[in-house]
């Protein structure tokens, strides 16, 4: 099982969209739409996203991503009603990103926590920040160094693209590790892409946490098999 | 005068008249600052409200409350649907199974309606929303209602009153939540679509008792 994700929309065309963008790489996630009202206007519906919460109901929990105000409002108010509230979590990410980020996540196996951490884990650049670049300062500020560390370079064509980025911060979502790649935060798929890290280049990997060398093996095991990519 | 479950009902059915009645002015009030849906979507709220009622007669009325804030957060759209559905299901559980609501339950789930509010869309007073209709709109309730001489009608009125003039007052506001919050300094010379509408809502609460 996995954990599944729900889109809110104010469109219909938005929340399909999205769903249709993210379930391409994520392809054993259940990811369902509640877009648009009942009778195809632009807004919210609560029965709407109740209904695909039902549907998720039966897994392994739900995370939520909304895209503006009053769907955020809607989903709270659905949430009001389930049964076990802490297997449904709203994110609080943008809407597409935080999607994919998620459903990346959800596909790698994370439980319901780390899925909802996953998407999060992009809302930096959306907000601004360093060009879409999270640095992890623990080392530095606590002056201790990282407790694993690895270098690999890049072989395949296309280099760090989105999907790899999305499999590297999905797969790193779910476990206990601070990490870094090329000082970019490890579990941000956007900031991994501003890496522009292409065919030759080698990422240096370093990872605090109970899980650090499971995760700098994690992204050395991606990177050394091309992503799965010619 | 009681307020049983007869009076939630009647008053819900004014809800969907005052609605329908100043459908035009919310849209207008809304294209000013807003996406001019507020009219149209609270209008079609009520009816849907109106329709669920007509299927059955709710026992309480907490019962009738609760029905109005299941049909509203399903058929509103706009972020007046969960607001408003929140406002009433919080007004629901604080009146429970009673069957009638004295002068305190009233002042009491007025608070309950308004906080709601609060939880659900963060705004404060003086944002220019809706709980600038209902922060006075609960205080003048819980006024009337602890001079323990009121009678309920007198309770209902003084809510009515305020709230109509709490709407009034976000005339000059900036506003700082929801859609008009966007349009920063010019969103003030207007008044509040949401103030607006939760002044009707009130005033058919009056209207249902007399």
């Amino acid at each position: 099982m996995t954990v599944s994700i729900v889109v809110v929309s104010h469109s219909e065309k938005i929340a399909d969209g999205a769903v249709e963008l993210a379930a391409q790489m994520a392809p054993n996630v259940v990811i369902l739409a509640a877009g648009g009202t009942g009778d195809g206007r632009i807004g919210t519906s609560l029965e709407k996203v109740m209904a695909a919460l039902d549907k998720a109901a039966g897994g392994d929990g739900a995370v939520i991503l909304a895209d503006l105000g009053s769907a955020v409002m809607t989903a709270e108010s659905a949430l009001e009603f389930v049964d076990d509230p802490e297997k449904f979590l709203l994110a609080d990410a943008p809407l597409v990103e935080g999607l994919v980020a998620a459903s990346v996540a959800a596909q790698g196996g994370a439980d319901v926590e780390a899925v909802k951490r996953a998407a999060e884990a992009v809302r930096g650049p959306a907000h601004g920040g360093d060009a879409g670049r999270q640095v992890v300062e623990e080392g530095s500020v606590t002056g201790q160094g990282p407790d694993f560390t690895g270098d690999f370079e890049i072989i395949n064509q296309a280099g760090m693209h989105a999907r790899p980025a999305a499999k590297i911060a999905g797969g790193l979502s779910a476990l206990a590790a601070d990490v870094t790649v090329n000082g970019a935060d490890g579990a941000s798929m956007t900031a991994l892409m501003t890496l522009a890290a292409g065919k030759g280049s080698v990422l240096h990997v370093e990872a605090w946490g109970a899980d650090a060398e499971r995760a700098v093996n994690y992204v050395g095991g991606l990177v050394q098999a091309g992503f799965g990519e010619p | 005068m009681v307020l049983d479950a007869a009076w939630a009902v009647k008053w819900l059915n004014l809800c969907a008249e005052a609605m329908a009645e100043h459908r035009v002015e919310l849209i207008e009030l809304d294209r000013a600052i807003g996406d001019s849906d507020h009219g149209e979507n609270m209008d079609r709220g009520f009816q849907a409200v109106v329709a669920k009622l007509g299927e059955g007669t709710p026992e309480t009325p907490g019962a009738a409350l609760k029905l109005t804030a299941m049909t509203l957060m399903s058929k509103v759209g706009g972020a007046a649907g969960p607001l408003y559905g929140t406002a009433f299901l919080r007004a629901a559980t604080s009146l429970g199974d009673s069957a009638e609501i004295d002068p305190g339950a009233w002042a009491e789930a007025l608070a309950a309606a308004r906080d709601g509010i609060v939880a659900r869309g963060k705004a404060e007073p003086g944002d220019k929303t809706m709980v600038d209709a209902w922060t006075p709109a609960v205080d003048a309730a819980r006024a009337a209602a602890d001079g323990g001489s009121a009678d309920v009608l007198a309770v209902l009125v003084a809510a009515a009153e305020a709230a109509e003039a709490g709407a009034v007052a976000t005339d000059p506001l900036v506003a700082r939540k929801g859609r008009a919050s966007y349009l920063g300094e010019r969103s003030a010379g207007h008044r509040d679509p949401g103030a607006a509408s939760s002044a009707l809502i009130l005033r058919a609460a009056v209207g249902a008792a007399a």
